[in-house]
């Protein structure tokens, strides 16, 4: 039985700077997988095309960048428009895949994804671009002697808190949300007593959505503006809404922040197994063998129901 | 499979109008023509390169390019050639259906593809043993002129490890000692590293650690803190499209770029300079190619690729008009007989191409013998320094043609 052993060499301040870097993709990823969630766990649709919203988040900030000179002035733009974009789907495609059977769900949704993937390319081309990153937060925290950070990921990190904290109150301790709730346990019942369901679902849906395409947008300064964005993202978030357990928004903050960690941890943490290095394959499956060991222990997902 | 749609909640006829108005947009940008009119007289060329996807743009600069270099020497009458389009969508899994189609149905004499490593690799299969003539426009996989080399299959682009090697002798002569090298896990990263190590290490550098992120995976961030902890002499690189751009910007945005000076394979600043803006200023790079390269040949080449597209040529655009270029020249040595085909591989081995990139020649194993350059991003532009290496031959490890 050959040896296994797991080297490092960090230093106190390296391992709190990865900690950082954890903590700060950890939020963003939730940011993308709160709305995926919400509307799988919520509406019960298997929503395969979420990534591509976030794809053109990440598009609409750079175009809207580009024609206001100002990004915030983009953000609110770009922001309205996913929510009409989303009310838009809603009405005239997802309203029809609430009763059948996910395999539907999934054709439809990958579907979408090949129609977004052509519309992008007609409308905005296939090149990369980029986003400057907004005035008041290009600045730089210098952290060690060669290394420091930029202001506007720690804002960007704040800027998701708030709104994981904006969701936790919305569905949490409001009316809205517990009707959002209601809705989700008994569609029929909810609107027996008198909801009018159908709009409920469109908000939520489109808020979903809007999630989504907004961390495209506040992305966009730190990432780059490509095509394929969202097919990347859109893997990592269905590892967190697993994980975390459907429709659990808790789960997926906490499913965010165990990706993170493992994600960050599993570049940079040598795995040994005898003399052969693990390090670079490791990294690549590390973040599905966490999946494997979730659901072995806990199929449902940690925070998930039944 | 019979879909009942009267099961579904919603009427056919809603369904149907939502979903042809969704996909007639979406296949406008997918439909691709062919030649109609076909003689058994004329020449049949396969162009199998991505239409659709990431590497739709690099696909159409080969095309432009190849069908310019045709065009301009006139030994081929546009209207004696018949082309045969295949999108291969960069996929390396339909590579051998579609190389096949070619081939075999189509029966092409000359195979021009293509972008994506992997598919070439599928191509391979089917060329090797067919006797169409296969020129390889892009594609960097060391295989296909190393130990997968045959007698009909030519490259005009470079191999991975060609950028890469001379890199070594130019952190030495800034007196880098100690590199980092980091790149995507897949094959062209690796070769570019192996290319890069081998010039190292001959100069006397030590390649201290090699980092690897997945592919296509853009989190960096941990692997810059790590990069920022061991504090090597420089960091070299393998990125290209969008992680590129992420790569130059999130380097330069952690501040190491004023530390620890980052070099890389010149696909980390092709094509994606405005995205990087000022974080790439200064960064060096090595390539086969620049814009900004002064000869006459590049400079007519730009100014007539320019009238002609309306779009600034690229190195996508060079290596598409070099294999328009080895294309005619072997079919006129043969004049014009292009089921000679014995007599245009030996017309292309060995021959001379008078590029934009300078003057290369045809190795024994196929691939290109060429300079590479030393670039440097000067006001968002790649500025050629100076020649990195004059003429330089991939070792082509395992190919039996040497």
């Amino acid at each position: 039985m050959p040896m296994m052993t797991v080297s490092h060499d960090m230093d106190f301040v390296t391992f709190a700077i990865q900690l950082l870097n954890a903590v700060q993709y950890g939020f963003l990823l939730f940011l993308v997988a709160s709305g995926l969630t919400l509307i799988f766990g919520i509406m019960g649709v298997i929503n395969l095309s979420h990534g591509s919203f976030y794809m053109i988040g990440a598009y609409l900030a750079w175009s809207l960048t580009d024609l206001s000179g100002n990004f915030w002035i983009a953000v609110i733009c770009a922001f309205a428009i996913s929510v009409i974009l989303g009310l838009f789907l809603e009405k005239y495609l997802f309203s029809y895949l609430y009763r059948v059977d996910h395999l539907r769900q999934v054709l439809m949704t990958y579907g979408l994804i090949l129609v977004i993937d052509s519309l992008r390319s007609l409308i905005w081309g296939d090149d990369v671009h980029g986003v400057e990153i907004p005035s008041i937060f290009n600045g730089t925290i210098q952290i060690t002697e060669t290394l420091s950070y930029p202001i506007y990921r720690i804002a960007l990190s704040a800027i998701c808190l708030l709104i994981a904290l904006g969701l936790y109150i919305l569905i949490g301790k409001t009316k809205l949300g517990m009707t959002i709730r209601a809705g989700s346990f008994d569609r029929e019942m909810t609107q027996a007593l008198g909801i009018n369901i159908t709009i409920l679902y469109r908000l939520v849906f489109s808020f979903g959505i809007a999630l989504a395409a907004f961390a495209g947008m506040i992305a966009a300064p730190v990432s780059s503006v490509f095509p394929g964005m969202g097919d990347q993202i859109l893997i990592v978030s269905f590892i967190v809404v697993v994980i975390g357990g459907i429709g659990s928004l808790k789960g997926a903050m906490l499913a965010a922040m165990l990706i993170g960690l493992v994600d960050t941890f599993g570049k940079v943490v040598e795995v040994r197994v005898g003399t052969l290095s693990l390090l670079p394959e490791l990294s690549g499956v590390s973040l599905y063998l966490l999946m494997a060991i979730v659901l072995i222990w806990r199929p449902q997902g940690i925070f998930g129901g039944k | 499979m019979n879909i009942n749609l009267k099961k579904l909640n919603f009427s056919r006829r809603t369904f149907i109008k939502n979903f042809l108005a969704l996909a007639g947009v979406s296949s406008i940008g997918t439909a691709l023509t062919s030649c109609s009119r076909k003689s058994s007289k004329n020449i049949k060329i396969g162009l199998m390169l991505p239409y659709t996807g990431t590497y739709a743009k690099l696909g159409k600069a080969i095309e432009n390019g190849f069908k310019m270099a045709l065009a301009k020497n006139g030994e081929l009458d546009p209207e004696s050639i018949d082309f045969y389009q295949v999108d291969d969508e960069s996929n390396p899994a339909k590579a051998v259906d579609n190389a096949n189609k070619l081939i075999v149905k189509d029966k092409v004499d000359i195979l021009i593809g293509t972008v994506h490593s992997g598919v070439v690799m599928g191509m391979l299969k089917i060329a090797r043993n067919s006797d169409a003539l296969m020129l390889i426009p892009n594609a960097g996989a060391g295989a296909a002129t190393g130990s997968q080399c045959a007698k009909n299959i030519f490259r005009t682009s470079f191999t991975n490890w060609q950028p890469t090697y001379p890199l070594g002798k130019i952190l030495m002569e800034k007196g880098h000692k100690k590199a980092i090298f980091i790149t995507w896990k897949y094959a062209a990263g690796s070769e570019a590293r192996a290319g890069f190590e081998e010039g190292y290490i001959k100069f006397g550098g030590e390649l201290i650690n090699t980092l690897y992120v997945p592919f296509p995976n853009v989190e960096f961030q941990a692997l810059l803190t790590k990069i920022s902890a061991v504090k090597p002499d420089a960091v070299v690189c393998f990125f290209a499209g969008g992680g590129a751009v992420k790569f130059v910007k999130d380097y330069a945005a952690s501040g190491l770029k004023d530390k620890i000076p980052l070099f890389g394979s010149g696909f980390l600043t092709e094509g994606v300079l405005p995205a990087q803006g000022a974080a790439a200023e200064g960064l060096m790079t090595t390539l086969h190619y620049a814009d900004s390269l002064q000869n006459e040949t590049n400079k007519s080449f730009r100014t007539k690729y320019y009238e002609k597209y309306g779009k600034l040529a690229d190195v996508y655009a060079v290596q598409g008009y070099d294999t328009g270029l080895v294309l005619s020249q072997s079919l006129n040595k043969v004049d014009g007989d292009f089921k000679d085909r014995s007599g245009m591989i030996r017309a292309i081995e060995g021959m001379s191409v008078d590029s934009p990139r300078g003057q290369w020649t045809m190795s024994k194993a196929h691939n290109p013998i060429q300079n590479i350059y030393l670039r440097q991003v000067i006001n968002n532009d790649n500025k050629v320094l100076k020649t990195a290496w004059d003429a330089l031959e991939d070792p082509a490890t395992g190919c039996g043609l040497i």
